[in-house]
């Protein structure tokens, strides 16, 4: 009994030393980069394409870098402890990968004006605090186009979360591009209220499949409705990663969030110290919105005119959002030849003429 | 064969030196757990375990997580030993959060001193309005306060996700789902500069000897405690069986609610869709950890706290999955349930007649 008590003894200091010189060579040798996730890495969506980005760094940087994470972190009173906790465990950058984190990223950024913040998707800023967000909407014209051309019964179903910009941004984008190429085409949109919600995603998805829609969008995390459409033997875009694991026949594109060149420039920019609060805004151009291989489905001409518009769109011989463009109420927002300005885009909170049904928040 | 025999007495030493057999048990089972995946366990231990505790930010924030854990604890085990199962904690958590959020909201930019504590009350007015429902309906009507309580939840949960997206959304916001900021004059303060742990840690200690006090020494508890043992007893001793209902769904609604109005104007600061991580839910296991004793529902609440820190902190230190935290409060109430059943029963081996 005694040995083993010494033995216990000596396991403990020697574990104890392991740990403090642990944190010392850490401290010293490496940035340590935490990323705080709203999901879980195996969504298959967007927070497997953020991780994807973290492991890109670790591989980039190699022993330059350390990098942690949390994941299911919910948008709520844990988000604050989660992230105060991995700055206080040393982490040097930290990015929320959430819109609803933005509160507590910035109270956390207070709290810690030492540690850089990275908030994704969001608006408030601070000097260790820098946002960045994809131009998905670029992805979503593109989208628009296909789905415009290949709907069969000109009804759309668009899987929906939360009635912010961003998401809204989309649904217009989408309903623009296939009406140009289909003016019969109409949308039907669901909001389930979340980011990730298998279950009320694919009751969504089913809903718009029963009331006519033979083709699915969405702005929610996970595959389940990518599912519901190859089941159904309907079509689906996937949304933030390419989702044709779930979905072999079904789906026919995707829009591929990829974080890694950001990730990569932000961190690098970090290990040289010439990091800066700043606001990235990338498309296309930037290879931070992609699009998966185009699926079988897709007939050649299809294909074409989906080239040529993501073509222009990097060239910037088309912006998405071209007048003459009126709001859902009539009124005039874009005249002939005028294009949206980034502010009003970041602040859209109405649908374009020709959508139907109203967003949850007009009331 | 082993039998089971019911002890006459229990004694408190041994009501609690189980608790103490079943954390030990589960230290041990997670450190079997840890080095089968892989990793020392004492290494793992210390930092899942011992080092979130080993800052002043770590401490804020376990009693800032403990807070709504033992306040609705001490409610659920005053309401609970008088045999009147209140499921619905959370939801009159959230009635409490949304109603004081709501006082906050009204006043924001008044700079007074009044606003909090209106801010406070208002949440616990909330909470108790919505403990009142299940309460005027099981005197009324004989309905069930656990279906009643527990359907409540959700209706709380869906009001309150009316008002973030409709009335009270922040107005710079872009739509969001949740309210603006509050003010400052509406902010509980501090109890650290790190952190986010608050006076309501204070509150929940002072229910917690106030709910001892009631149970120990006044007649009060102990009509509660007769009619949660015997309602015949109780009847034939002419206490009151419908001022028990009341007195139990009403203290648990507005200590709830007072937990609600805790948790947005200490922890989160504004109202969000989600204010609360099922604290309602989970205090019920507090209540049971702490076997029913207001006083030991502060330990339990605590360590149910640390557990949920222990979980974010083994992501962080080692990258185990998010799942493992549910498989080491999985692991610790089983043998706390486990290892009660030693104090209530004897185990008496008898040779086969």
């Amino acid at each position: 009994m005694h040995k083993f008590m010494m033995q216990l003894r000596t396991r403990v200091i020697v574990s104890l030393v392991a740990i403090l010189s642990f944190g010392i060579v850490s401290a010293d040798a490496a940035v340590k980069a935490g990323f705080i996730y709203v999901g879980p890495v195996a969504d298959g969506g967007w927070t497997y394409e953020h991780d994807q980005g973290r492991l890109a760094i670790e591989k980039a940087y190699g022993d330059k870098v350390t990098t942690v994470f949390v994941e299911n972190v919910a948008e709520g009173p844990d988000a604050e402890r989660v992230i105060g906790q991995m700055a206080n465990d040393g982490a040097d950058i930290i990015f929320t990968t959430s819109f609803g984190f933005m509160n507590p990223t910035i109270k956390s950024a207070k709290q810690f004006p030492n540690v850089k913040f990275e908030h994704a998707t969001g608006y408030k800023k601070a000097d260790n605090v820098a946002t960045y967000s994809s131009r998905f909407y670029e992805g979503r014209h593109v989208l628009g186009l296909i789905a415009g051309k290949m709907t069969i019964t000109n009804t759309i179903g668009y899987i929906a979360s939360f009635p912010i910009p961003e998401v809204v941004r989309g649904i217009n984008a989408a309903y623009l591009a296939a009406k140009s190429v289909n003016p019969n085409v109409k949308f039907k949109v669901i909001w389930v209220s979340s980011w990730f919600d298998p279950g009320k995603e694919a009751d969504a998805a089913t809903a718009l499949i029963d009331q006519g829609a033979d083709i699915l969008m969405q702005h929610t995390d996970s595959s389940a409705p990518m599912q519901i459409a190859e089941k159904k033997g309907m079509y689906a875009f996937g949304q933030a990663s390419n989702m044709a694991a779930a979905g072999p026949t079904a789906q026919l594109t995707a829009i591929i969030d990829n974080w890694s060149p950001y990730y990569l420039e932000r961190v690098g920019a970090l290990i040289k110290g010439s990091w800066a609060s700043s606001d990235t805004w990338g498309g296309f151009d930037t290879g931070m919105v992609e699009l998966a291989p185009y699926g079988k489905a897709v007939p050649a001409d299809v294909r074409q005119l989906a080239d040529n518009a993501k073509k222009a769109i990097i060239e910037g011989r088309l912006h998405p959002f071209t007048g003459p463009i009126n709001k859902q109420d009539g009124t005039s927002w874009l005249k002939a030849g005028e294009t949206a300005d980034d502010g009003t885009l970041l602040g859209m909170g109405f649908y374009v003429e020709g959508i139907e049904g109203s967003l949850p928040s007009a009331n | 064969m082993i039998h089971f025999e019911s002890r006459a007495e229990i004694c408190w030493f041994h009501e609690w030196i189980v608790v103490a057999v079943a954390l030990a048990l589960t230290g041990l089972t997670c450190a079997v757990l840890l080095s089968v995946f892989g990793f020392d366990p004492f290494v793992s231990l210390e930092r899942i375990v011992i080092k979130p505790l080993s800052s002043t930010y770590g401490v804020s924030e376990l009693l800032a997580k403990a807070t709504p854990l033992i306040t609705i604890g001490v409610a659920l085990s005053l309401s609970f030993r008088a045999g009147i199962w209140n499921i619905g904690a959370e939801g009159q958590l959230i009635a409490g959060g949304l109603a004081g959020g709501a006082v906050a909201l009204a006043f924001y930019g008044v700079d007074s001193f009044w606003v909090l504590p209106l801010t406070l009350l208002g949440g616990s007015l909330g909470g108790l309005v919505w403990g009142a429902i299940p309460a005027f309906l099981k005197v009324r009507f004989n309905v069930n306060e656990i279906l009643v309580s527990l359907m409540l939840t959700y209706v709380a949960l869906l009001l309150l996700s009316v008002m973030v997206h409709g009335p009270l959304r922040d107005p710079d916001g872009y739509n969001f789902p949740e309210s603006r900021l509050f003010h400052d004059a509406a902010i509980l303060p501090k109890l650290f500069s790190a952190g986010r742990g608050h006076v309501g840690f204070i509150f929940s200690l002072l229910f917690a000897v106030g709910a001892t006090w009631v149970v120990k020494r006044w007649h009060l508890g102990f009509e509660m405690k007769v009619s949660g043992l015997s309602q015949r007893a109780a009847c034939f001793a002419g206490y009151d069986r419908n001022q028990t209902i009341w007195i139990s769904l009403l203290v648990g609604g507005a200590l709830s609610g007072f937990a609600g109005v805790v948790e947005v104007t200490g922890t989160i600061g504004q109202l969000v869709p989600n204010i609360s991580p099922s604290y309602g839910f989970t205090a019920i296991i507090v209540a049971f950890l702490a076997r029913l004793h207001p006083l030991a529902v502060v330990p339990a609440g605590l360590l149910v706290a640390l557990s949920y820190l222990a979980g974010e902190s083994a992501q962080l230190a080692l990258g185990i999955p998010g799942a493992a935290t549910q498989i080491f409060q999985g692991m610790l109430l089983f043998f706390l349930l486990g290892t009660s059943l030693l104090v209530n029963y004897r185990i008496r081996f008898r040779r086969r007649l």
